[in-house]
Order: C-alpha cells, then sequence, then structure tokens
C-alpha cells in the first residue's frame, strides 16, 4: 500500500503524489487479481461461499476467470487426486505470467485426511506447481481464505518489476549474508 | 412382503441356485444366491407382478478375504419393500453375470466394482475403470492391495 499512504502525508500535499511507477503497478497489479474458475473437493464448497455476497470475494478485485489464460491466480480448493493432478499442472502451465497459487485446505497443503491411507491423493499440491500462499483448515472458513488472499496482495505488492534479475540477485545475497552470519 | 415370504417364493422357482437365506436381529435378511443363477432370478425379482422390485438402488463389492462378493440392494417404488441379494466368486475367477439390462443403475456401479474389486460383470456392454485412471494398476480396496510408490512421476507416499 506504499501509494496510497502517501496521500495522508502532508509533505506531499496539494493532490500530487510522488511515488515509484513499479508502486502504481503493483497497486494496479495486486487489487484487479482474475482467479481461474476452478473447485476441487469439499473445499470448493466454502470458496463458492467465499464468492457469494456474504463475503463477497469481489470486493477484492478478483472476478473469476473461465480460462487459464486470462486468470491471474489460481486457488487450488480441495484434495488433489492423482487423476486431477496432471490437469492441474497442465491448467497451470496454460496460465499467462505472473502466475500465483493460493493453495486452500489441509488437502492441497499436505494431504490431508488422505495423507497415510489415500493411494489416490497426491500429498500437498506443491509436488507438482510452486505455491505462493497456504492456507490452513479442513475446510478454511471463507475468513482464513480472505486472509490469504491479502496475503498474496501483500506478496505481489512487493515483487520487483523492473531490473528484477539484479534486485533479486542483491536480495540474494543479503539473504545469504544473514544466513551466514 | 416379507422376506421370508419373497425367500420361500424363490426357493419354490429356483431350487439349489438359492443357496442360504439368513436373518439375524439387527441385520437385515438376506439371501446368498449361486452367481450363475444372479441374472435369471434378477429378472424374475423384476417381473413377478407381486414382487416388482423396478429400483436396485446399491451394487457393491466385497472383500471377504478368501472370496469376492458383491451384494445386490433391491426396493420396490410401488409395494415399498426391499431385499438383499448376494453373490460370492472366488478370487482367482471373479466374474458375475451383468445386471445392467435388467436395471440401468447398475451400469456405473459395476464399473465402481470392477474398479476397486476388479470383478468382472459378464454381458456389461462398457466395462472399463470409472473412479480411478485408466492406466491404474491393481485394484485399491482389495484387501491385499499395496500401494504403488510412484504414478506418473508423482510420489505416492506421504
Ligand atoms: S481439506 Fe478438508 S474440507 Fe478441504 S478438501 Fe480436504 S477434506 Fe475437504
Amino acid at each position: 500500500m506504499g501509494l496510497l499512504n502517501k496521500l495522508d502525508d502532508p509533505y506531499y500535499g496539494g493532490g500530487i503524489i510522488l511515488g515509484k511507477v513499479e508502486d502504481i503497478l503493483n497497486w494496479g497489479r495486486s487489487k484487479s487479481d482474475w482467479y481461474l474458475q476452478f473447485g476441487l473437493a469439499c473445499c470448493a464448497i466454502e470458496f463458492m461461499a467465499m464468492n457469494a455476497s456474504h463475503f463477497d470475494f469481489m470486493r477484492f478485485g478478483c472476478i473469476p476467470r473461465t480460462s487459464p489464460r486470462q486468470a491471474d491466480f489460481i486457488i487450488i480448493s480441495g484434495t488433489v487426486t492423482f487423476k486431477m493432478a496432471e490437469r492441474i499442472k497442465k491448467l497451470y502451465e496454460q496460465m499467462a505470467e505472473p502466475k500465483y497459487v493460493i493453495s486452500m485446505g489441509s488437502c492441497s497443503n499436505s494431504g490431508g485426511p488422505y495423507w497415510e491411507h489415500g493411494y489416490h491423493v497426491l500429498k500437498g499440491v506443491d509436488r507438482i506447481i510452486p505455491v505462493d500462499v497456504y492456507v490452513p483448515g479442513c475446510p478454511p472458513r471463507p475468513e482464513a481464505l480472505e486472509e490469504g488472499m491479502i496475503r498474496l496482495q501483500e506478496k505481489i505488492n512487493q515483487q520487483a518489476i523492473f531490473n528484477k534479475r539484479k534486485r533479486i540477485a542483491e536480495e540474494d545475497k543479503q539473504k545469504e549474508l544473514i544466513i551466514n552470519n | 412382503m416379507l422376506a421370508q415370504e419373497i425367500y420361500e417364493k424363490l426357493k419354490a422357482e429356483f431350487g439349489d441356485a438359492i443357496i442360504e437365506f439368513k436373518q439375524e436381529p439387527f441385520f437385515d435378511p438376506f439371501v446368498q444366491v449361486a452367481p450363475e443363477k444372479l441374472f435369471d432370478i434378477s429378472l424374475y425379482l423384476r417381473d413377478t407382478p407381486e414382487l416388482d422390485f423396478d429400483y436396485l438402488s446399491l451394487l457393491g463389492g466385497m472383500d471377504y478375504k478368501e472370496n469376492l462378493g458383491v451384494v445386490y440392494h433391491l426396493y420396490s417404488i410401488k409395494l415399498k419393500h426391499s431385499f438383499i441379494l448376494k453373490v460370492t466368486v472366488s478370487k482367482d475367477n471373479p466374474v458375475v453375470p451383468s445386471v445392467e439390462r435388467i436395471w440401468r443403475s447398475a451400469d456405473w456401479h459395476e464399473r465402481e466394482a470392477y474398479d476397486m474389486f476388479g470383478i468382472r460383470f459378464e454381458g456389461h456392454h462398457n466395462l472399463i475403470r470409472i473412479l480411478c485412471p485408466y492406466d491404474w494398476e491393481g485394484f485399491p480396496l482389495r484387501k491385499d492391495y499395496v500401494q504403488p510408490d510412484e504414478y506418473h512421476g508423482m510420489k505416492v507416499p506421504y
């Protein structure tokens, strides 16, 4: 929220906002995330509740898209069976960059109730696609999914757009320094 | 009609093909029949006016460790009575005649029993797996099933 905070700052008053282009782009990106209309198991019911008027997913700027090519992120809401896992991977690969993944519920986080005897369940969707936000619960309440969405927006807000390689390399170097010390 | 009466009717009609009738407290009474005669018995149960079992509410596979079995739950919508049939087949050659042509609901149920237990239903028009992927190996609900280590490069155990 770097951009909007500047409105409160008297130094920048008079209707002039000084900020980085990156902040504006990220602000727009994070506030209009479109998701792939895709539900899997019982968690999808909670996900549907999230879409309905009471919890109102659309106030986050999230609009369902029925094509992966138009979607910014995908919510893996439920049990990922092996049969479905291959299709999820295909859908994820069809999405355009930048793309994000929210893993919703114990099942897609780690196999959930099927972790031990589920011969047919992939034990965590992060074994096939990278996950940005994990939402715990079986099923998570819509409030929990809201929290996950806010976390995803925070993540998008902090992402580098320009000089990406250079900046990521610097950050990696700093992380290494922290780890080594 | 009570299960006892239906059993007596079947016994009079099919004789030795009706293997046993069991009635215990807390359990639904059922009739064990020979698999070879299953199709005829089913047809008789459906088409006799005073029995009129027009609805197969459940068909399920079973694993009795030595043998495999199939259970049929029948219901008559008009006469409001129900009945249970059971058949047992050996694990080496689990073949049961299909009742798909008698009750349409048996179609997917038989495919599921095939998918989970490997019971082959003779006469079914499209006996392929229904839940597991088509290239899945083994029959998961059998008691001696061992889950694979890998499926298409994805690790199966936790
Ligand atoms: S986490 Fe729980 S509620 Fe969600 S899909 Fe799995 S079993 Fe269903």
